[in-house]
């Protein structure tokens, strides 16, 4: 006996929900571009291929990076997927195993307990898959049972808050709550009258439940955990569970080199789909912690773009600080899509600023470029140039007499047409200054120059070069005592991945003092953040005390950071830790060492030895 | 009588309430954390609205320091708690007593350095309007640090005042019509100099104010509009500032050879550290909240706990003054009834 | 959809009882900062588009709250939304949002 009507809603659902992944994979692989067509193609049969297939076990069942995040949460999500899928792969393997079943319905591994009480003829396997399949089980249960106590009180799991679902999204996850439990039952049932199952069923089925009407039970049981599989697959595709098999084309996808472009995709629509709105970006999103504005984040953004439009409220209400793209397990590029979206709403003409023509900067060999905000903070750009001085540094300040906006702001706000004007134009005047290295303080501008820019020659933000120069013995450094904290500005840490270059300076010249993990690529946003517009000035300042309050300890002497819009922040913020720049932080130190002309030094040497 | 009253802060509001009070027959102390009492005001050079000697008014409220009331410098008072009847008072380990205590702490000078784009402790001739009283006390003008007379002097309005970005939305009310006298006091010492006010708004309340602002005029000081933006370091030290001349909406940069920011008044550091022992918290801006601003400008919610003086805002010598004959009759009247 | 009447002609004297004061409140609505400037001009002075043309945020503003629409979204255009006049306004008014209100205003009600 091979078949009992119960089986078809699960059949049902399994014909549709793989039919409909089936669908969606081939429609979406055949939208990509020609160009990505291309490289998918032409990199199919490489190692990357592997890495992919490794990297989708590692995240899609033991969900690695979740894991990082907190281990109780981790546990759960691997619980679930892991747990289920083994269920599904031991099922299989077990109703193969089994006399004269070689070719079997797709249902049949699956209900195998129902069709076969005699498990006998799997001999020597018997002990092993009924060990297997209860342990299992249990696994599985442990983790809906967790995400059950989530729901009550998600702190337990290291989350503040959890994603407030959709209907759709909610039937989904009852059903896939059910259908744990009704298995439990169905196999318990069974193993109750048949003695099925090991250590778990059995002993439900013998021991807890025994005296309930058993046999009576028995089809009810079946059909109902039929019915909650063929539910929740129906479900699937409409709901946030479609992030199982987008996620895995995603991997793959990823691992190719397709990545989101400068407008909306098809690759856009898979990230969309991979997203399972697990909630981890509405914990790292600074705007819930600090301010409580807990439904803009990530999780909603993306699922109304996936079902719809999102709102202007939820479009804007974003400071683009990327720490939810760091965060998020499935590496949603979040914030490019955001910025995309934004860019559906374009405000300026293509001629807006055609009152820049006429100017230029002078000419440099080195480029020094301070940027608009960094005209604001002058004690910054004091400092570098004295350091740049004591280096010997052949410099100019080619935006001494006032810059073009890198036209990073207007990017962050979708402003597309308006910052290529200021683009082309930025480009055009720094190519023309002949210089043959660009160096700004500003990493909003350095991010810029390195990303959108066509400039042809190394663009390297202070930090950099100031441990360039360091490390050549062009500048000296002395040790002080002072205690330092560093905070990452966030296009610096995450936008440019430098990290190291600001820390390995600080060392040199003082006590780098960090204290816990929102450092570098994880590090806690300013607040003056030029990606929102929406949020008021005392939000701004809610988020730079907490920030600061975070970085520092009592002891902290001072707070350093690279970036003078960071800095613009923290001191209008707070007057109770000093904020300087790197270069403030060095160039006091340089005060204090005499003979630092190394130009003059070595002109000196050159004497001596002739 | 014989009953004790704590001042704390020896400015012109301590040193006044004390003359007050011991006259009413009660042992004054006057605590002062610097070594030398009269607060600011002793390191000014000249009052407005009529350039009178600030040494004056120190040195006659000073002439009544005899023992009662008595003063004790250096002296700082770093907790104050209710004791029963009376309060008790710590000076770093040592303790005294009082049935009264008036807070008198004043202000804080706004740290200028904090407005990084203005250039004080950056560009060696941005200078605060205390640090050019100090030069009129010295050398009766204004000295760039090369030793040279500057030619060009801007005065920056509302430096620390009216401005959220360093948390002081509140008007100090006195730099408006010290700049103008300062202005004139340049005017006066270097009379081919040109002379700039940057003003949001001239805020010329008090008695004679109006008519100092005339004679700035008179006397050839420019007055624009605009706040500052920023300034920035031209060549040998001079330099440029940026604001708007809003009256014609043009922006406007002119080059200058010293730059007066006005600093604001803010908060006395400790105050609200030092009220807090006794029940009282400070007011959204950082000073001492009043019981009444109408009736009982003077009292606290505390029983027994007064204030005076620019530590619940900013306030000119004639408030201050005011306040603490005010205080001294509040505080008399409270232990009358005692 | 509000009609805010776009005067084509250069106001000459402003008569506050004819004054078009629509759009000044339509964007006061969607942000109360716009009405706490207290025209001291720094957002011109520090402007980075003001160094290289006659721009002035502050008269901007002033223009709508005055009723003289059509020039004002005009210039707004000019700004390159660098956000310094956000970082130096006392008063906080969050510039860059109006500034995008202004250019919302141009496309919503088509001038």
């Amino acid at each position: 006996m091979k078949y009992h009507p119960f089986v078809i809603p699960f059949s049902i659902g399994l014909a549709f929900v793989m039919l409909y992944i089936v669908g969606m994979w081939a429609y979406w692989i055949i939208r990509l571009s020609r160009r990505e067509q291309k490289i998918v193609w032409k990199r199919l049969f490489s190692f990357r291929t592997i890495a992919a297939i490794w990297e989708s076990m590692m995240e899609g069942l033991f969900h690695r990076k979740i894991f990082r995040k907190h281990a109780l949460l981790g546990y759960m999500h691997m619980s679930l997927a892991f747990g289920w899928f083994m269920l599904i792969v031991l099922g299989n393997f077990e109703s193969r195993l089994y006399p004269h079943s070689n070719i079997n319905p797709p249902y049949y591994p699956i209900f195998f307990e129902f069709f076969r009480h005699d498990l006998s003829p799997l001999r020597e396997y018997e002990e092993i898959f009924t060990f297997l399949m209860d342990f299992f089980l249990l696994l599985v249960i442990s983790g809906v049972m967790l995400a059950f106590f989530k729901r009550i009180k998600s702190r337990i799991l290291g989350m503040r808050r959890t994603t407030k679902h959709i209907r759709i999204d909610r039937i989904a996850l009852t059903s896939l709550w059910f259908i744990f439990p009704l298995r439990i039952l169905a196999e318990s049932v069974t193993a109750g009258l048949y003695n099925t199952g090991h250590f778990f069923t059995n002993f439900l089925g013998q021991n807890v439940i025994y005296n309930l009407p058993l046999d009576q039970l028995y089809y009810p049981a079946w059909w109902a955990y039929s019915i909650a599989l063929g539910l929740f697959f129906v479900t699937l595709p409409f709901s946030r569970y479609m992030h199982i098999p987008s996620e895995i084309l995603l991997i793959f996808l990823r691992k190719y080199g397709v990545k989101e472009k400068e407008h909306h995709s098809t690759f856009t629509k898979i990230e969309l789909n991979a997203c399972s709105r697990c909630g981890i970006c509405i914990d790292t999103c600074q705007l819930s912690t600090n301010l409580n504005i807990s439904n803009t984040q990530p999780a909603y953004f993306l699922r109304d773009l996936r079902y719809s439009q999102p709102n202007e409220q939820l479009r804007e209400t974003c400071m683009m600080c990327m720490r939810c793209v760091e965060a998020c397990p499935v590496g949603i590029e979040v914030v490019k899509i955001r910025e995309n979206e934004r860019k559906e709403h374009q405000l300026y003409s293509e001629n807006s600023y055609n009152y820049l023509n006429g100017y230029s900067y002078p000419k440099a060999k080195v480029a020094f470029f301070a940027g608009c905000m960094g005209h604001l903070t002058p004690s910054v750009i004091k400092s570098t140039l004295k350091l740049f001085e004591a280096a010997g540094v052949d410099y100019t300040f080619i935006d001494k007499d006032g810059s073009i906006c890198c036209g990073r702001p207007l990017q962050l706000g979708g402003q597309a047409i308006a910052a290529k004007q200021l683009i082309d134009k930025n480009n055009a005047l720094i190519h023309a200054t002949g210089a043959e290295l660009l160096v700004t303080t500003c990493p909003i501008c350095a991010r810029e120059f390195r990303h959108n820019y066509h400039l042809n020659i190394p663009v390297l933000h202070h930090s950099q070069y100031l441990l360039e120069l360091v490390n050549s013995n062009r500048l000296k450094l002395k040790k002080t005592d002072l205690n330092v904290a560093y905070h990452d500005p966030c296009e610096l840490s995450r936008g440019l991945s430098i990290t190291e270059e600001p820390r390995e300076l600080l060392s040199k010249t003082v006590n780098l003092v960090e204290s816990g993990k929102q450092i570098g690529k994880n590090s806690l946003c300013c607040g003056g953040s030029l990606g929102a517009t929406n949020i008021s000035a005392e939000q701004r300042r809610t988020i730079a005390v907490a920030t600061v309050n975070q970085i520092t300890q009592a002891d902290t002497n001072i707070l350093a950071t690279a970036c003078p819009l960071c800095k613009k922040t923290f001191c209008s913020a707070q007057d109770t830790v000093a904020i300087q720049d790197i270069a403030e932080i060095l160039a006091n130190n340089l005060a204090n060492i005499k003979n630092q002309n190394p130009t003059k030094k070595s002109a000196e040497r050159e004497v001596i030895t002739a | 009588m014989g009953k004790d009253v704590a001042i704390i802060g020896g400015g012109v509001a301590g040193l006044e309430a004390a003359n007050q009070l011991a006259t009413l027959g009660y042992n004054v102390t006057v605590f002062e954390r610097n070594a030398q009492p009269g607060g600011h005001a002793a390191k000014w050079d000249r009052l407005f609205p009529n350039q009178r000697h600030s040494h004056e008014v120190i040195d006659s409220l000073k002439s009544h320091l005899n023992g009662n009331p008595a003063i004790m410098l250096s002296t700082a008072i770093s907790t104050i708690s209710r004791n029963g009847q009376k309060f008790k008072l710590d000076a770093k380990g040592r303790a005294f007593e009082a049935d009264a205590i008036l807070i008198a702490t004043g202000f804080e000078l706004f740290p200028a350095e904090r407005k990084e784009e203005y250039g004080y402790g950056i560009y060696e001739n941005v200078i605060t309007s205390a640090e050019l009283e100090e030069m009129f006390a010295k050398n009766g003008k204004p000295t760039m640090k090369s030793g040279e007379t500057p030619k060009k002097i801007a005065f920056i309005h509302c430096v620390g005042s009216r401005d959220e970005k360093v948390n002081k939305p509140y008007c100090s009310k006195v730099c408006c019509v010290t700049a103008v006298k300062q202005a004139i006091e340049v005017k006066d010492s270097i009379p081919n100099a040109e002379v700039f006010n940057l003003y949001m708004d001239l805020r010329m309340f008090g008695p004679g104010y109006e008519d100092l602002y005339k004679e700035a005029q008179q006397k050839g000081v420019t007055f624009i509009r605009g706040r500052l933006s920023e300034a920035s370091e031209l060549d040998e030290g001079r330099l440029l500032i940026k604001t708007e001349d809003t009256l014609s909406s043009c922006p406007l940069k002119m080059s200058v050879d010293m730059v007066v920011l006005m600093v604001g008044m803010s908060p006395a550091i400790g105050t609200s550290e030092l009220i807090a022992g006794l029940g009282l918290h400070p007011n959204k801006d950082g000073f001492v909240d009043i019981a009444d601003q109408h009736l009982y400008p003077t009292n606290t919610t505390a029983e027994g706990v007064f204030v005076a003086g620019a530590c619940v805002g900013p306030n000119n010598i004639t408030d201050s003054v005011n306040a603490a004959r005010s205080a001294a009759i509040e505080i008399h009247q409270y232990l009358s009834k005692k | 959809m509000v009609n805010f009447g776009f005067a084509p002609l250069e106001i000459k004297i402003h008569d506050l009882d004819k004054s078009n004061l629509q759009l000044s409140s339509w964007i006061a609505e969607r942000d109360e900062t716009f009405t706490q400037c207290i025209a001291c001009g720094c957002c011109t002075a520090t402007c980075t588009a003001g160094k290289f043309t006659k721009f002035s945020f502050r008269e901007l503003c002033h223009s709508i709250r005055r009723g003289e629409i059509a020039k004002a979204i005009a210039e707004s255009e000019k700004c390159m939304l660098c956000g310094k006049c956000t970082l130096v306004c006392p008063r906080n008014v969050n510039t860059r949002n109006i500034v995008k209100l202004i250019r919302k205003a141009n496309q919503k009600f088509k001038v």
